[in-house]
């Protein structure tokens, strides 16, 4: 459905992307996961028309973006990371308006946007800059929706939005692509990355990764030890400074820690932590996640 | 057509919905009006005077009296000596200070030539040159009705008439001068945030990812203003003719196609300038350093352009203003038809042209 074919963009001296190719299957929920200025927004961008590649070309359902772009325009439903609807306008008419502007109504494509519009429905009088985020994020969804996209195009949709609200956002992408949307979804947060059916990762312009979830945690060789103890702040430092060390990466509370060629066992990192007095400490091997994958690639990126 | 429609309308609530445009739109053209109508002004009232009469016989006095009945003068002290003009003057509400000289009745009898001084403060050099003509057309005026039959030796006496503005009232000048900054101003200004404000609020991203054309963006945009351009071309026409006294002598409709026309040409250019500007704030800026300050200078609307140094001058060609303006003192004052001012119009059809090819050409259909 979505052909990207070695794509690179720079501002200026800043290399946005470099050389990247990916390809999105008919009917999937696709993730793009990277950090912040990792260039998911230029590369979602190109995707919409809205930005020149400097070269390599990218097809959405077989319409070059270059080329075909009104056409494009036509299929591809966008909604970009910032909050972009007429805040003077009440849900109704904002609604009204992107429905008009796309040739069609917003009672031809209710039964797409019903199990998100009917959550806001209540408040169509309200104006849109006065609605809390997450209502205003399904207000952004049902206008991105409202002509029956084939391909819909969400950059960060859930940052700055609460637990619940990013959870509820999610089982809607779900119910979407039930009614046969494909689905590529930007996002900075790891643990998202589980709820699509491939992701790419990316960093500094270049994908690390494309994969299913799960076969990139499976894929991925390497033994990660959780630790944690009283002392979070110590317990790193003191990590770090085990002769075995290859890396630690703080994860909320635990650290988790790789050992140079996984030799380290889980008693041997606990009585050497017990020697330096730290309390509490729980060691255990964990399955990695997506985010451990990430920092090893980065890291091996880098490098 | 249905997708045009449903722009327009958003664009009228966006409009209706912000104090600020509304103020912009419907506050300012009135306020300016009227200030423009009440400050610029080439006539004068109630000018303080003070007479230092060394005479004080029966003609002076007379003349004086006639000064003082015309309205135009008021008599704020009489001085004592010629000390009290340097004080009077440092003060600086007087203007204007008569001396009658000693004797000055006697000698006007008796050798045909009196001798009288007119001191004025030139500080404000428009008023004191006022002040003085003034002065001098009463006292003549009254030595003429005392002696008709004396001619003075060599003496023309020009017969002066102020063609098409016989009062020579300043509101003639100004209306038509107000009328095309406010227009420029609405115009120019407002489309021209209105489609930076979009590319700030980044809503720009989603109408340039909709099927949307560019030219019905443009369209959208500029057709809200129009109108409300128009009905404020209409109220200060209205204004003009009502509150200030302007005559419509030509023909009214007339008058608003041209309008309309220049209304067009400044819309045209506000979206050009939209192309340039990145924000709301620079929108504004070029609009209001780089249109509105230019219009109102170089305009011939306050200043001649006959009087201005030759590359202004060249500039002034430039100013679409300049040639409204002419056009609409034309129909206004002169009543003249089409036939007067084709050349003018022709001006602005291209001005008009020219900058919608270009902001169409310039319009970005992508982001950057």
């Amino acid at each position: 459905m979505i052909e990207i074919q070695n794509i690179s963009k720079s501002y200026k001296e800043v290399k946005a992307l470099n050389e990247i190719s990916l390809k999105v299957n008919n009917g999937e929920l696709f993730g793009l996961i990277g950090p912040d200025g990792a260039g998911k927004t230029t590369l979602l961008r190109i995707l919409t028309t809205l930005l020149l590649p400097d070269s390599g070309s990218a097809k959405m359902d077989g319409l070059e973006v270059c080329k075909d772009f009104k056409k494009v325009r036509h299929i591809v439903g966008y909604m970009p990371g910032r909050f972009s609807l007429y805040q003077d306008l009440s849900v109704e008419e904002n609604l009204n308006f992107f429905a008009t502007v796309f040739g069609t109504t917003a009672d031809e494509n209710y039964d797409l946007i019903r199990d998100i519009y009917y959550q806001i429905e209540p408040f169509k009088k309200r104006r849109a800059g006065k609605l809390s985020g997450g209502m205003k994020q399904k207000l952004a969804l049902s206008c991105a929706l409202i002509h029956k996209p084939k391909i819909l195009i969400l950059d960060e949709p859930t940052t700055g939005v609460d637990a619940v609200s990013r959870k509820e956002f999610w089982e809607m992408l779900k119910n979407l692509q039930k009614k046969d949307i494909t689905i590529l979804v930007s996002t900075p947060y790891m643990d998202e990355a589980d709820l699509c059916d491939r992701v790419a990762l990316i960093q500094s312009g270049q994908i690390l990764d494309i994969d299913t979830p799960t076969r990139i945690t499976e894929k991925f060789s390497r033994r990660i030890i959780q630790v944690h103890a009283q002392n979070m702040y110590k317990l790193i430092n003191d990590l770090r400074a085990f002769e075995n060390t290859e890396a630690v990466y703080a994860f909320g509370q635990f650290a988790h820690f790789t050992g140079k060629n996984d030799e380290t066992e889980c008693n041997e990192l606990d009585t050497y932590l017990h020697k330096l007095g730290h309390t509490n400490v729980l060691v255990e091997e964990i399955h990695p996640g997506i985010e451990d994958v990430f920092m090893h690639l980065m890291e091996s990126h880098n490098r | 057509m249905e997708q045009l429609r449903s722009f327009i309308k958003k664009e009228f609530y966006h409009i209706f919905r912000d104090p600020r445009t509304m103020l912009i739109l419907f506050g300012i053209p009135i306020a300016q009006l009227l200030i423009f109508g009440t400050v610029i002004k080439s006539e004068i009232t109630d000018i303080h005077i003070a007479i230092y009469d060394q005479a004080k016989d029966k003609t002076s006095q007379e003349i004086t009296h006639k000064l003082l009945s015309s309205g135009y003068f008021i008599l704020d002290k009489n001085l004592e000596s010629l000390d009290d003009i340097d004080a009077i003057f440092k003060k600086g509400k007087v203007r204007e200070v008569i001396v009658f000289k000693n004797d000055f009745g006697k000698n006007l009898v008796k050798e045909g030539t009196a001798e009288m001084q007119l001191i004025a403060d030139a500080s404000d050099p428009n008023t004191a040159k006022l002040a003085i003509a003034y002065t001098s057309a009463i006292v003549n005026d009254y030595i003429k009705k005392l002696y008709p039959e004396m001619h003075m030796p060599m003496q023309i006496t020009p017969e002066v008439r102020m063609y098409f503005n016989e009062e020579m009232q300043s509101a003639y000048m100004f209306v038509p001068g107000v009328m095309a900054m406010i227009l420029m101003l609405i115009s120019a200004m407002m489309t021209s945030i209105s489609i930076t404000r979009e590319k700030e609020l980044g809503t720009m991203e989603i109408l340039l990812v909709s099927p949307l054309k560019p030219a019905q963006i443009i369209v959208g945009k500029v057709i809200p203003y129009l109108f409300l351009s128009i009905a404020n071309a209409f109220v200060i026409v209205l204004m003009g003719r009502f509150v200030f006294g302007v005559p419509i002598t030509g023909s009214f409709i007339l008058l608003m196609l041209e309008t309309i026309l220049f209304i067009m040409m400044a819309l045209c250019l506000g979206i050009l300038i939209s192309t340039v500007a990145k924000n709301q704030m620079v929108a504004m800026f070029i609009s209001m350093i780089g249109l509105l300050l230019p219009t109102m200078l170089l305009s011939g609307f306050i200043f001649p352009v006959k009087n201005m140094p030759i590359p202004l001058q060249v500039l002034s060609h430039a100013m679409p203003a300049k040639y409204f303006i002419t056009i609409i003192r034309a129909i206004m004052l002169k009543g003249v038809g089409l036939f007067y001012v084709w050349k003018e119009t022709a001006v602005l059809i291209g001005m008009t042209l020219f900058f919608i090819a270009l902001s169409v050409k310039k319009f970005k259909i992508r982001l950057e």
